[in-house]
């Protein structure tokens, strides 16, 4: 029997896979290719000295720190949000489930202004920061806020739908069985949720990374201080230097690839989890 | 200290919650003996319950974090835009530039939207209809485009079209400018849209089943009549759900278009970048107002993203590795 | 219209499904696919179907191969297991979606629609959407659907799988009576074998990938063919012993067979004995082995003893009329002796595959 029967009997799989596969390559695979192929165009010492200079370095490091306390923040927080919704009822409820995604839909340069203006030395919660000596636009703070406004969605979303499918009978046996609440929430709810924190953290933290838009407002761009890795690329362009841009462009895709593989196996983990529950 | 010992009995009147209604009818205390002094009345709490004072520092906690990192951001974008009155904020609309660039990003959602809609279809199909060697790849690389960064996405296009680039030169000398004119801003606009149909309609097609699809062929339909009889009238609105999440953010990309697009007023501006500019400019009140636009979209798109899921999914689905 | 399935195999992805699978089914005959999960009933189902390709073998329909031909092209009406319903379609769409696919003129659809609507007594549901059906109902869509082209074969993949007990009663005396009067061949998947020995012409016994047996309810439950199909048609004690030539060895008891095992020499066996074939006395009798009553449980017409039995693996059962049990005067604590009155033997076989077993039945 042909191979093509054991792919199973509905039409179409030709077309589409053919369609799928080249789409794919023309639209994703070919692209990102050339940024690769163009940053090799340097040879390895150029192009270990445009990614390990130390401008470079300052801006990896603003990117990884940034998104790292981001997506932490986020954890905290945004599983707390994320419980607080699932579990409790309480006024205006929909209104913040609803407002939870408002970073994800709003344009992130709109994000960007706002948090600026909102942030800013003037802005309405900047300016009791300024007072009390915190600085937050054009400082690397800054940068942390507007990431982890990026992130907050990620977080809630992935931890919501665990904690709303927890099955309340596991909390009643835990009770029947002599755990206080806390013990409970510590021994029992908590590792239930690990994977799926774990997932949102990946998420927000492989956003950030990323995340142009919402920070070039409210960072100040300024080289070793405020400057995140994808502005640094920005302005190699700017600069025609397409090499040099190339070159940081592939340190970012490679930091992207392995986050994607990460993500897809925490993926992996959370379903297990919850199947297994 | 324990939880539990901060229960209901501790709480002060004024935090009292006012009883969900699946909590347990209170019960009156137990007749104690009488030289005991009676304890303050304790509802016992349901097993999955929080004490009232845990629940309510979590709720305002909760409400301040959402607050001070959303609702106010979000409301600093209306109040900005209408600072000086409505009628500075229509003044600012109708700009021939801001008009311009409502056009473009129109344009460009239009043309990016049914393109990844299409392929969305096409993947799901594929992946969710056939068995295959390489399946979890090519669903893997289909999340390519979520993990990179804006900025990297609009530099491919630049590497592969502008005047440097592959084909750039052999564009140029047959008349077609694609970096820093409008085929670069959609082009940039597909690749970070890419995922968001596939990535809604694979899981929900893989939950659906085939069965449905089978029972079709069986009885005799063709592959079209099975797609435009059976799967697409099942999928509608998970589609319509891919559909609006892709077009938000075609309309609202920034960094990818940014990079592409040379940013020639009138030309190759998008409302996004419209906004970027007249910001550079100190032009708050028109950078705000222009933004408003956005801020609407947004508004809208979560409108029908709620509607979409009160209607038809049981719950939002995880954004899973949306943007 | 006959089905002949000729040394079928099937792998996914490496597990074997189907090992060389053959099977004659004639014009007009209600068989039944029967045995527990994982044996390969519904692959074989499929491929007869056309969902899903043989890897080698062929599958003719009437003499005619088709295994060539798509699920499209070989009119055979397939009752789906949760019946796949187009869930966006009312009853009436859904019964005329075939014909609708096929372009008949509008007047012949309708007609043929209101007729099946009636056979599955569904007249004045047609305008409803399946979510606001009941199981039963879903079930009778279904089975109208597939019937709507007059296929010549139909195929009911766990048809009462989905249904509560009382409804599933009710579905198997209707679908037969259907059989009756339409006659088409019929081929229907369960693992019940209540089910398959109630509504089936013949059952097929089928075990991890293969064919146990083929027969009627009452040959495969009298003379079953193999240690799987003594096993999975009703309750069974089972003993380890020998054989050889016409008498079998259980821990020094000697028995007579009936029908000689089919061992010349002396060979390991599985001992099977029904617990309706296992008399109860309250002294010893040739060919007997003490017990101890353990329980007594009274099940309507029959009573059922639970035992233990020392020397004979634990656990023993035996089914006595009321009649007896009552002149027994049984109760647990008692000594009793056992005595088989019909005893099957199957030599044990090294390579034993048993999705019994492996389903953790």
């Amino acid at each position: 029997m042909s191979a093509a029967a054991r792919r199973g009997v509905l039409p179409g799989f030709g077309l589409s896979t053919g369609f799928t596969v080249l789409y794919l390559c023309l639209v994703v695979l070919v692209p990102l290719s050339a940024v690769a192929l163009r940053s090799s165009s340097l040879g390895w010492q150029e192009a270990w000295k445009v990614v390990a200079s130390p401008r470079a370095l300052a801006s990896y490091r603003l990117s990884f720190g940034a998104s790292l306390l981001a997506a932490a923040a986020n954890v905290v927080f945004g599983g707390l949000v994320a419980w607080v919704l699932a579990r409790y009822r309480f006024p205006g409820r929909a209104f913040v489930d609803a407002l939870v995604d408002l970073p994800f839909a709003l344009p992130t340069a709109v994000s960007g202004i706002a948090l600026t203006a909102v942030y800013g030395p003037t802005g309405f919660i900047g300016r009791h920061l300024e007072a009390a000596g915190v600085r937050v636009a054009f400082s690397p703070l800054g940068v942390t806020l507007a990431l982890t406004f990026i992130g907050l969605p990620f977080v809630i979303r992935t931890l919501q739908p665990v904690l709303e499918d927890l099955d309340p009978e596991v909390e009643e046996a835990a009770a029947v069985l002599g755990a206080s609440r806390w013990e409970t929430f510590r021994h029992v709810l908590l590792p239930a949720l690990v994977p799926a924190a774990t997932t949102g953290f990946a998420l927000a933290f492989a956003r950030g990374l990323g995340e142009y838009g919402s920070i070039v407002f409210i960072s100040g761009n300024m080289p070793m201080r405020t400057e995140i890795a994808p502005l640094l690329v920005m302005t190699r362009l700017e600069q025609f230097d397409y090499a040099g841009a190339a070159a940081l462009a592939t340190v970012l895709l490679l930091a992207s690839f392995v986050l994607l593989l990460t993500i897809n196996r925490l993926q992996a983990w959370t379903r297990t989890r919850a199947g297994a529950a | 200290m324990d939880a539990d010992a901060r229960g209901g009995g501790v709480t002060s009147p004024a935090l009292a919650v006012p009883a969900p209604d699946r909590e347990a009818p209170p019960r009156p205390a137990p007749p104690g003996p009488a030289a005991v002094p009676a304890p303050p009345r304790r509802r016992p709490r349901r097993a999955t319950e929080d004490p009232a004072l845990v629940r309510w520092a979590l709720v305002a906690i909760a409400l301040l974090f959402v607050g001070a990192f959303v609702l106010v951001p979000a409301a600093t974008v209306v109040a900005e835009a209408l600072r000086g009155g409505v009628a500075l904020w229509w003044k600012a609309l109708v700009d021939p530039d801001a008009l311009a660039a409502v056009k473009l990003t129109l344009l460009v959602a239009a043309i990016a939207v049914p393109l990844n809609a299409l392929f969305g279809l096409a993947a799901a199909w594929s992946v969710t209809r056939f068995r295959y060697a390489g399946k979890s790849v090519l669903v893997s690389l289909v999340d390519l485009p979520f993990g990179v960064s804006p900025v990297v996405s609009g530099m491919a296009t630049v590497l592969l079209f502008g005047a440097h680039g592959w084909l750039g030169p052999w564009l140029l000398a047959h008349g077609v400018k694609v970096v820093f004119a409008v085929p670069g801003i959609v082009l940039a606009t597909v690749f970070v849209t890419f995922p968001f149909v596939a990535r809604e309609l694979i899981p929900f097609m893989e939950a659906q089943g085939v069965e449905e699809e089978e029972a079709a062929l069986v009885l005799g339909a063709s592959g079209w009549q099975i797609l435009t009889r059976v799967t697409l009238p099942n999928v509608k609105w998970s589609l319509l759900y891919g559909v609006i999440l892709c077009n938000a953010r075609a309309m609202g990309e920034f960094g990818a278009v940014s990079v592409v697009s040379g940013h020639i007023r009138g030309l190759t501006n998008t409302v996004p970048l419209q906004v970027e500019i007249l910001y550079g400019e100190y032009a708050f009140q028109a950078a705000f107002a222009v933004a408003s636009l956005l801020f609407l979209l947004a508004l809208v798109t979560l409108v029908a993203k709620k509607g979409l899921e009160w209607h038809h999914r049981p719950r939002p689905s995880a954004l899973r590795s949306a943007p | 219209m006959s089905i002949v399935v000729r040394e079928v195999e099937k792998a996914f992805d490496a597990t074997p499904v189907l090992r060389g699978v053959s099977l004659e089914i004639p014009d007009g005959e209600l068989v039944a696919l029967l045995g527990p999960s994982g044996c390969g009933k519904t692959t074989l189902l499929r491929i007869i179907a056309g969902l899903e390709s043989a890897d080698a073998g062929e599958v003719r329909h009437d003499g005619e191969d088709v295994s060539a031909r798509s699920a499209r092209e070989r009119n055979v009406g397939v009752v789906f297991q949760h019946y796949a319903l187009f869930r966006h379609m009312t009853v009436e769409e859904n019964v005329a979606f075939a014909l609708r696919v096929r372009r008949r003129p509008r007047a012949q659809v309708a007609a043929r629609v209101a007729e099946l609507l009636r056979l599955v007594q569904l007249e004045g549901l047609k305008g409803r959407y399946p979510q606001q059906l009941s199981g039963g109902q879903r079930q009778r869509v279904a089975l109208a659907r597939a019937l709507a082209t007059e296929p010549r074969i139909l195929l009911l993949d766990e048809p009462f799988g989905a249904l509560d007990a009382r409804v599933r009663q009710e579905l198997r005396r209707w679908l037969r009576r259907l059989h009756d009067e339409l006659h088409v061949t019929s081929v229907f998947v369960t693992h019940d074998q209540e089910e398959a020995f109630e509504v089936a012409d013949r059952v097929v016994l089928m075990n991890a990938g293969r064919v146990e047996q083929v027969g009627t309810p009452a040959q495969v439950f009298e003379e079953p063919a193999s240690a799987f199909v003594m096993r999975f048609l009703g309750a069974v004690n089972a003993f380890k012993g020998w054989v050889e030539g016409d008498r079998a060895f259980v821990s020094g008891l000697d028995l007579e067979l009936v029908a000689p095992a089919s061992a010349a020499h002396r060979a390991r066996a599985h001992v099977f004995v029904r617990p309706h074939e296992l008399d109860v006395h309250r002294a010893p009798v040739p060919g007997s082995f003490a017990a101890n009553v353990d329980r007594v449980l009274p099940l309507g017409a029959a009573v059922r003893i639970e035992l233990s039995a020392p020397g004979f693996g634990g656990m023993v059962e035996a089914e006595l009329d009321v009649r007896r049990s009552e002149a027994l005067a049984l109760a647990p604590g008692d000594a009793v002796h056992l005595s088989p009155r019909r005893v099957r033997v199957f030599p044990s076989r090294e390579d034993e595959l048993d999705s019994l077993t492996a389903s953790g039945l």
